[in-house]
């Protein structure tokens, strides 16, 4: 099978605004004759599910939450890209596209970016209308702060709390249409397999997970929203639910899945305190905005520090390592998440980490604290080299924009970060691969969509800091309505689809017989057993930094590790009830493979891009070292079975926008 | 550690529950309290017994999905945290520690401490929200300033998570809090003010047929908020109400 991207022809910052011109379009009258399931009610969900609402399509929405306004895009903290250009800085459509697919290290689809950066500004007037309360400034008017990779202030965000925000003022519209009749809400509820009859997506099994019962929904078009699958890691900022189980069974009907090994580690999450830990906590990358990174520079004040006998604040100035801003001077604690994270694992790998593990750098505040207090004792007229006051304001100052991300690190750390350095280390934070989709958003399976996080396009092999919520909603609020009703436009006279079809029958049986397996296997070990020990082997072998030999063998040990699953894990409790441990069965089994295809991706991409750094391929400096002439393009892959006979399917990326050159942030 | 844990455990619905006592050992000061959780439930599973089921996602203080009523309060002894958020160290060696499912008549035990939180959710159906559709042609977002003090105040009302810690605590299982926060996040802004007379009477009439109770001002659900949500917004709330009610 070919893979056929859809592009529209025309010169690239037109094709969004022709193509949509020229799509078909469906009456509203026959939107109400013409059903939409939505599994996932993130910012790409929640807002799809609202938006297609409010068209007037009948939409049935799927979280397995108790509540939508509880997907983990609730926990995204410092903001939103937009191209407002608001502060007059030089932003524009084109700069945060060309910002994007620099750095996504050349490997996501200029199309799809530019249409998102287009959109962009929509999105943020549209949340803004909604009631949701972004940061502003004294004179009213909306706040901008400055992430990653760029070299102006575009990000919108509300305090450390974008994405709650943002999701809730998207549950607000799902709330809306859920009032209204137009959305039927499915909380509590998995989606456990989909239904293709005649060759489209028309329905899905999901799991009541309150009752156990398993329930059959057909539907003209499926979507699914549900994610990324960073919990392949075990550990990572994930929420203990996040999970693939959706994006994977769909795979294994037939969507192809796309850059697997494109995975986000980002640097500045709290480093790891002991083999207990369930999950890492992200600390916003807003706080390089005025966190400075370093480590000792001398061998010794490191020893020193992690055997207890110095602290952060003994060793000088002169004695300090601000590594990002020694060797990316341009852009210095601001440089891409990849590059920060692969500078703080070659220090700590050098022997310079400061915690008891040896992997944790220093996010200090010093500094910001004396430059603001200092700038408000000038403005009140006080002395600004009275150190105790100017820490006072500077302090108070810092407070009020980063609060409640430092009482977090207080409550879990147990350390004050405005006296004491805070302690950082990279965590697996995003996915940036995914299921394939055209530039519909549909998957190779018609009719079966996939949008935000769970699909590959926009990000590349790298995803800058604040793109995620605005691909996300981006999706669901501006794109997804529209290309949905081109495919829905031949299904008007079609009328509900019967749950009775024997393709229905057969999805459900599969679906009863993975449980029953699982309830009756009285294995030995729990499911967390076997989810930690996968974790390890991705952390080791698929983490930072890989190489050939390392991911041939985790891809062995992935499948020995399922078929130990398989054979000796235990579930405890029956499938007819409220049953934790199954639902994490479930979703560990989809892990155990898409583990080893991520590895398989990883093993076969002979370049370093982005967050796939591989040892064999980095330049004199050791920075990331790409292959544009073999591997500039899309690795989408089609389930055969097993994990290590997918079959690759290439869509060459073609750049004839922006001209492709080495990454560098110097 | 060495710990004595009283866990309410109850099969379903229907079942009339009961505390049932684990002792644990080995439990890490670092340890937050749902990992603390997590290792009596892979005890639990190793020995052939069920494991202990608690709502949680997160697990950093956002999601809402955690609750707990913990020696008698909302996500425990700490201040300004969420159960997730509750580390061991709050706890001395030897301890004795009650765990409980909130507990309110409009929040039904599910099993052993996962309750039904959906009645916040209808509450929401029936006015949590602008009605604007979500077509992108608004006005520019910078059209209309909102005065700092007012969006940052809409601001510490949104900040809700929704737990229902407000509820659990409140002797009159009152969720004026909740209902007071959402009202007021859109009454302080310019675009939350062309429908607020429907909204709060709405919002209240639905708090009303879910069973909630009524608010005495004893205060016990800003103490117990995670968020710290200001009992001004009961007090903007009613406001709101008295002039809906006049106008309508």
């Amino acid at each position: 099978m070919a893979l056929d991207s859809k592009i529209p022809n025309g010169p690239i910052a037109d094709k969004w605004t022709n193509y949509k011109d020229h799509i078909n379009l469906v009456n509203p009258a026959n939107k109400r004759n013409l059903d939409i399931i939505v599994v996932g009610t993130g910012l790409a969900g929640g807002s799809a599910a609202a938006t297609l609402a409010e068209l007037g399509y009948n939409v049935k929405a799927f979280c397995f939450q108790d509540s939508p306004r509880r997907a983990h895009s609730i926990a995204a903290q410092g903001g939103i890209n937009a191209a407002k250009n608001y502060k007059g800085d030089g932003d524009s459509v084109y700069r945060l596209f060309y910002d994007t697919v620099k750095g996504g290290d050349y490997r996501a689809r200029e199309a799809n970016v530019h249409r998102l950066a287009e959109v962009s500004a929509n999105i943020i007037d549209q949340c803004v209308a909604q009631g949701v309360p972004l940061a502003r400034e004294y004179g009213g008017l909306l706040d901008n702060r400055s992430f990653g990779g760029t070299l102006v202030s575009r990000t919108f965000y509300a305090q450390g709390q974008t994405g709650q925000q943002l999701l809730l003022g998207a549950y607000s519209a799902m709330n809306r249409q859920i009032g209204r009749g137009k959305i039927k809400m499915y909380n509590r509820h998995e989606m456990l397999e989909l239904v293709v009859v005649d060759g489209k997506a028309r329905g899905i099994i999901a799991r009541n997970l309150i009752t156990g019962e398993i329930e059959r929904h057909s539907a003209h078009a499926v979507v699914i929203g549900s994610g990324g699958y960073g919990n392949v890691f075990f550990l990572s900022t994930n929420a203990m639910g996040s999970n693939a189980t959706a994006a994977w069974k769909i795979h294994k009907k037939g969507a192809f899945f796309a850059n697997p090994c494109y995975t986000q580690i980002h640097p500045t999450c709290i480093p790891v305190s002991g083999d207990h830990q369930s999950k890492l906590t992200l600390m916003s990358e807003s706080l390089r905005n005025d966190g400075r990174i370093w480590v000792p520079a001398k061998l010794e004040d490191a020893q020193a520090i992690r055997e207890g006998r110095k602290k952060a604040t003994d060793i000088a100035e002169a004695d300090r390592d601000y590594f990002l801003e020694r060797r990316y001077p341009a852009f210095g604690n601001l440089v891409p998440r990849d590059v920060a994270s692969r500078a703080a694992k070659e220090r700590c790998d050098a022997g310079f980490g400061v915690n008891k593990t040896g992997e944790a750098v220093y996010l200090d505040f010093a500094a910001a604290i004396e430059r603001y207090g200092k700038e408000a004792a000038h403005v009140k007229g006080l002395n600004e080299n009275d150190k105790t006051l100017v820490t006072k304001l500077g302090t108070d100052i810092v407070k009020s924009k980063y609060g409640n991300l430092f009482q977090m690190y207080l409550k879990i750390v147990d350390e004050d970060p405005y006296v004491t350095p805070m302690m950082i280390y990279p965590a697996v934070h995003y996915t940036m691969g995914g299921t394939w989709v055209d530039y519909n958003l549909m998957t190779t399976i018609p009719g079966c969509f996939s949008i935000g996080e769970s699909n590959f396009s926009d990000h590349g092999a790298n995803r800058l800091g604040a793109s995620a919520l605005m691909q996300g909603l981006a999706d669901g609020y501006f794109v997804l309505p529209y290309t949905i009703g081109d495919y829905l436009a031949p299904d008007i006279k079609m009328g509900p689809i019967s749950t009775d079809l024997p393709e229905f029958v057969e999805a459900e049986k599969s679906v009863k017989d993975l449980i029953n397996n699982f309830i009756s296997n009285n294995g030995t070990h729990s499911v967390d057993y076997f989810h930690k020990k996968l974790g390890k082997i991705m952390w080791n072998k698929v983490g930072m930094a890989r190489n050939a030999k390392g991911l041939a063998e985790a891809m062995e040990e992935i499948a020995a590790l399922r078929e130990e699953f398989y054979k000796d894990v235990k579930v405890p409790g029956s499938a007819n009830e409220f049953n934790q441990e199954l639902e994490k069965a479930i979703r560990v089994a989809d892990f155990l493979e898409l583990g080893e295809l991520f590895a398989k991706d990883a093993l076969h991409r002979n370049e370093s891009c982005g967050g796939h750094f591989r040892e064999e391929y980095q330049t004199e400096e050791g920075e990331a070292l790409r292959d544009d002439d073999n591997f500039a393009y899309v690795a989408a892959w089609e389930y055969k079975g097993k994990p290590s006979d997918a079959v690759l399917h290439k869509e060459p990326l073609n750049y004839e926008n922006i001209k492709l050159v080495q990454r560098s942030y110097k | 550690m060495k710990l004595t844990l009283k866990i309410w455990r109850q099969k379903n619905a229907q079942d009339k529950g009961g505390i049932v006592d684990y002792p644990i050992d080995g439990i890490e000061p670092d340890m937050s309290f749902l990992e603390m959780l997590d290792v009596l439930n892979e005890q639990l599973i190793n020995k052939g017994e069920e494991p202990v089921a608690f709502d949680h996602d997160c697990r950093e203080g956002i999601c809402g999905m955690c609750s707990l009523f913990i020696n008698g309060e909302a996500h425990g002894p700490d201040r300004g945290v969420t159960t997730c958020q509750l580390h061991m160290r709050m706890f001395k060696d030897g301890d004795t520690i009650f765990i409980e499912p909130f507990r309110a008549k409009a929040f039904p035990v599910i099993k052993d401490l996962v309750v039904d939180r959906s009645s916040f959710d209808r509450i929401q159906h029936a006015g949590g929200f602008i009605s604007v559709n979500t077509s992108g042609n608004t006005i520019d977002a910078n059209t209309i300033p909102v005065p700092k003090v007012d969006a940052d105040k809409s601001f510490d009302a949104a900040a809700c998570i929704g737990c229902g810690a407000c509820v659990a605590t409140c002797k009159n299982s009152s969720a004026m809090l909740f209902v007071g926060a959402k009202v007021s996040q859109y009454a302080l802004l310019p675009q939350g003010k062309v429908e607020a007379t429907e909204r709060v009477l709405n919002m209240v009439h639905q708090m009303d047929l879910e069973g909630f109770g009524n608010c005495t001002n004893t205060g016990a659900c800003e103490v117990e908020c995670p968020k710290g949500i200001s009992l001004e917004n009961i007090a903007r709330m009613n406001r709101e109400y008295l002039a809906a009610s006049l106008k309508g």
